[in-house]
């Protein structure tokens, strides 16, 4: 017979009991291993072609072709060649004037839009905003021959203007603004509005403070965005002078032999300021791709 | 002077129509709330005095001046939002003084008049403060605050103690009726909460289904309620309204020839040894300190009376239920409507 104190021990777990049923402390199962193999993997394919700039830039033009990593003879000779050129300063404040331009007119204008298109209420405005949307399904080669033309008749090619004018205002900013400005409630606005407030003052000082994380992430997105364009740059300027960064570094070199030395140090060179931005902004680009994504 | 007149107000959203051609006069200085369930148009109401919806019929009249056409700002009102409305990104001072963006006064007028106002609300040691930095009260009195600051001729305040605690609510909703004795402003306050409003108002607006049900002092609605709609919003637990056909004969007041509903505020009805006017089995007992709340259920359905809290009767005990006679309403049982009593 069983006295009170004949406590049965605990039972220990089993191997086979385990597996069936995880604590969560045991083996995780092969499925997780496979994700961190595949994010590896992507990782590594992100990083390479960075790793590979920086090298290359490192390189002589002898060993540019090789495909080793680390440089035999790493010099710092094509940064200096680079730094010392005249026209990457040109090129360099070409793309900062241009980018810095084209993203003050996207943080304006698409907001004004994407506010209008959100909270206002008149006929037709379903279909322009869907009329905006559609044009993001047009992609850029097919848009870049009616910009040329427009460009040649209004007699803008070749000029600060003709880069800029197809990027001032972007569907994806229109989108992503009216995405946030649905998180704004109306009684902010129809307070401002009872106070006295014009409805672009209204805009101006109370829906736009409230959607600096969106505004935000779109400064960044068209500053990028602006910063590495290359075909239309290439397309609408002549003059060397007028260049972009990525237009002119792919010139490096000459009619026998591209300098790819050269133009991955410039490349290398130019990605530093959009790294910066990245860096400092991370947390706002990924609060607006979630929120353009997950909002309406 | 501001008074506000609305007349024949209707309010269309396409085909349909919310509000149905209200009459409503509000004289100045007058506390006045409008109540209803969900739906009944009392926001709409509000909106519309405010300008923050089209009229699609009818006049709202402020101060003599018929104000259909003019934009909100120039209606010389202020409104306190359900939502509170202060803006996150501003300190209550710039908040309290975001009314005073538009006026054109000198600043260090501004000024004192944002600090006369936190003063009057006590919130002089806020100021700096942000909204998230406050609590739920603190930040409803921003947006009094905010309202106030232009002194305006009305103030409308749409349902603004609705997402406050219990607590916090009685505290404000007596605040609010302080500050309108001290402003003596005309005040038009929704709400879905009888409570609120029959604390806070000199007279309430019961409305349902875009009408008016009717206008009156918190004691004339709760006494002579117009009709069982309101009878049974008004007061809680809600009236009794009894079957006039099911009460012993000669208890009903004669007040028609044709069916009746006869109604008793469960204040009113009281366990009796004689006289009864129903009898039944107590279902449920809720105390509440000084009365005990009973559930009967009787021939003629589930009644609600008030029994004393030291001698209640036990849950499945029998009682017998009586009230006075001048505290039977009776209404007409087809149309709902109070009739008056031979």
């Amino acid at each position: 017979m069983a006295s009170l104190t004949d406590v049965p021990a605990p039972a220990k777990p089993t191997t086979e009991g385990l597996l069936r049923n995880p604590t969560g402390r045991g083996p995780r199962g092969h499925g997780q291993a496979v994700r961190w193999i595949l994010l590896f993997l992507g990782g590594v394919l992100m990083v390479m072609p960075l790793v590979y700039m920086v090298s290359t830039s490192l390189k002589w033009p002898h060993e540019v072709y090789d495909v080793n990593l680390i440089p035999e003879e790493p010099t710092i000779e094509n940064y200096t060649y680079v730094l010392e050129d005249g026209r990457f300063y040109d090129w360099f404040v070409n793309s900062l004037v241009i980018a810095t331009i084209t993203t003050i007119s996207n943080v304006l204008f698409d907001s004004l839009v994407g506010y209008t298109l959100c909270k206002f209420r008149f006929p037709g405005r379903q279909l322009v905003f869907i009329a905006i949307l559609s044009t993001l399904m047009i992609p850029t080669e097919m848009l870049v021959i009616p910009w040329y033309l427009m460009s040649q008749q209004f007699g803008w090619l070749d000029s600060y203007w003709g880069i800029m004018f197809p990027g001032l205002m972007t569907a994806f900013g229109t989108f992503l603004m009216k995405q946030f400005f649905e998180s704004v409630p109306d009684d902010f606005l129809e307070a401002a509005r009872i106070d006295g407030l014009n409805e672009l003052q209204i805009w101006w000082t109370v829906a736009m403070p409230l959607v600096k994380p969106a505004l935000a992430a779109l400064a960044i997105f068209v500053f990028l965005g602006n910063w590495t364009a290359f075909l239309w740059p290439l397309i609408v300027t002549n003059s060397v002078e007028l260049y972009t960064l990525p237009v002119g570094l792919s010139g490096f070199g000459d009619e026998v032999d591209v300098a790819w030395e050269l133009i991955m140090t410039g490349a290398a060179i130019s990605t530093i300021p959009t790294l910066v931005v990245f860096l400092i902004f991370q947390r706002f680009i990924i609060r607006g791709v979630v929120m353009a994504g997950l909002k309406g | 002077m501001a008074d506000i007149a609305i007349a024949d107000l209707i309010k269309r959203y396409g085909e349909t129509q919310v509000l149905h051609g209200i009459d409503l006069d509000i004289r100045d200085g007058e506390f006045v709330v409008l109540v209803g369930p969900s739906g009944c148009g009392k926001s709409t109401t509000l909106r519309m005095i405010a300008g923050l919806e089209e009229i699609s019929g009818g006049t709202v009249s402020i101060g003599g001046r018929v104000v259909n056409d003019l934009e909100p700002k120039d209606r010389d009102i202020a409104m306190v939002f359900q939502n509170y409305a202060i803006y996150p990104h501003m300190t209550v001072r710039k908040n309290i003084g975001f009314g005073l963006r538009a006026a054109r006064m000198p600043r260090a007028d501004k000024e004192r008049r944002i600090d006369e106002v936190a003063a009057l609300l006590d919130m002089t040691a806020l100021l700096d403060r942000k909204p998230s930095q406050l609590s739920g009260g603190q930040r409803q009195r921003v947006a009094i605050g905010r309202a106030m600051v232009r002194d305006p001729a009305v103030f409308l305040f749409d349902e603004p103690l609705s997402n406050l605690d219990a607590q916090l609510r009685t505290q404000m909703r007596l605040e609010i009726k302080k500050l309108h004795q001290r402003v003596g402003s005309t005040i038009v306050f929704v709400t879905h909460d009888q409570v609120e409003a029959m604390t806070l108002a000199d007279r309430i607006v019961i409305m349902k289904d875009g009408h008016i049900q009717q206008v009156g002092t918190p004691d004339e609605v709760y006494r002579s309620p117009a009709n069982t709609f309101v009878a049974r919003f008004i007061g809680a637990p809600s009236m009794n309204l009894l079957d006039g056909a099911s009460l012993p004969p000669g208890t009903v007041p004669r007040a028609s020839d044709g069916a009746v509903l006869v109604g008793i505020r469960p204040d009113d009805l009281h366990p009796v040894t004689d006289a009864p006017l129903v009898e039944g089995r107590v279902t449920v007992r809720e105390p509440l300190g000084p009365d005990t709340l009973i559930y009967v259920d009787t021939p003629s359905g589930e009644v609600v009376a008030k029994a004393d809290a030291r001698t209640p009767p036990a849950v499945g005990a029998t009682v017998r239920l009586g009230a006075a006679a001048q505290d039977l309403h009776v209404f007409d049982a087809a149309s709902g409507a109070a009739l008056r009593v031979a």
